[in-house]
């Protein structure tokens, strides 16, 4: 099977995407990779995932379209920005690594995790699951035409069971 | 302290000669600023999203590398999303311009002082971000140095205009999110923009 982070950079390109905006997770640390080697690509590290939405408002208004990749802890520094998303109604990918979801070790990222899908839900995000890595990449493309095709915000929840992190030692090999 | 420039002239002076500029207002008085200076389809006033202006200014200078960005917000709004100026400072965006029109005050809330009034020195900030030029600006004569810098200078420029504290007539720009966004893409792109 395809590695659903190359399916995933390979859906960027189809969709044309030119400005990647992420908060490092190790989730998404193979992705990150694809997308800063990618020379079409405009990699923007944020130092808060909030920026993110800015981010990708702006090139929206300037005619490129874009993505952002955030675990789900930086899904709660988001809120307040998706009220801008919403009222402007500007298109939207998100493309969240789960946390305190499954076989969590951190009870400190539970409250989150467990709130994610919930407070995505309430600003008006549509929430695509993904809880098998074949399921990533489906899920992505399905969003990205929800995104661009219907402009609409959306979110893949890319489940903690596809990252498989199950303790400290496995994140920081990640 | 407060200095000796008015808002208004400052803004006034930075938008007058704009041309193609693509300029992102921050919410609340430099919006209204923006638009009493005249408003235009290609600016995109800010009624919330506070903390944000400058990464969609980011977005659009990247979207848009032919076109200068001009980013004009206040004090409060530019502190509350100060990480802004880390993430500019590693894209090093030669065409984006933020300019923070510095009353030292939260004047939307009821005049309270900002952490400016205390001293915190945001083009200071910006240079330790990386950015290549950032200036403060605090006297009348200083403004066409300013509009130099902003329409024609390399950057990412940051400048902070010192201005006084001074409740103006209220002039809106239109509301509707959905609106301003049109309007924008619009102008910016012609028709493609709806077929995007």
């Amino acid at each position: 099977m395809k590695d659903w982070a190359v399916a995933v950079h390979e859906n960027f390109k189809t969709l044309g995407v030119r400005v990647v905006g992420y908060v490092p997770d190790a989730g998404h640390k193979k992705l990150i990779e694809l997308c800063q080697t990618d020379a079409t690509l405009r990699s923007v590290v944020l130092s808060t995932e909030e920026e993110g939405i800015g981010l990708l408002a702006g090139a929206w208004l300037g005619g490129a379209r874009g993505a952002l990749l955030m675990q789900s802890s930086g899904v709660g520094n988001c809120i307040n920005a998706l009220g801008m998303v919403r009222e402007c109604r500007f298109p939207l990918l998100m493309l969240v690594t789960m946390r305190g979801e499954f076989g969590e070790f951190n009870p400190w990222q539970v409250p989150m995790g467990q709130a994610t899908p919930v407070v995505l839900a309430a600003m008006g995000v549509v929430v695509h699951q993904a809880a098998t890595a074949e399921e990533v990449a489906p899920a992505v493309n399905a969003a990205s035409q929800l995104a661009y095709g219907s402009y609409q915000a959306v979110a893949v929840l890319i489940s903690q069971g596809v990252i498989g992190i199950k303790s400290f030692q496995e994140q920081s090999d990640q | 302290m407060s200095g000796l420039l008015r808002r208004r002239d400052a803004v006034k002076a930075l938008l007058e000669k704009r041309a193609g500029v693509l300029v992102v207002a921050g919410l609340g008085s430099t919006a209204w600023d923006c638009t009493a200076a005249g408003d235009s389809p290609l600016t995109f006033p800010l009624w919330g999203a506070m903390g944000n202006a400058a990464m969609i200014g980011l977005g659009l200078a990247l979207a848009q590398p032919s076109r200068r960005v001009l980013v004009i917000t206040g004090d409060g709004e530019m502190l509350m999303g100060l990480g802004a100026l880390a993430t500019i400072g590693v894209q090093k965006p030669g065409n984006l311009a933020v300019v923070v029109i510095d009353n030292e005050r939260y004047g939307e809330t009821g005049m309270q002082a900002t952490h400016t009034a205390h001293g915190v020195d945001l083009a200071k900030v910006a240079l330790g971000c990386g950015f290549g030029s950032a200036m403060q600006v605090r006297e009348p004569e200083e403004l066409a140095a300013l509009c130099t810098a902003v329409h024609a200078g390399q950057g990412p420029l940051l400048a902070q205009v010192k201005v006084a504290a001074e409740k103006l007539p209220l002039v809106l720009p239109p509301r509707e999110g959905g609106l301003l966004k049109t309007r924008f893409r619009r102008a910016l792109l012609g028709e493609r923009a709806d077929l995007d």
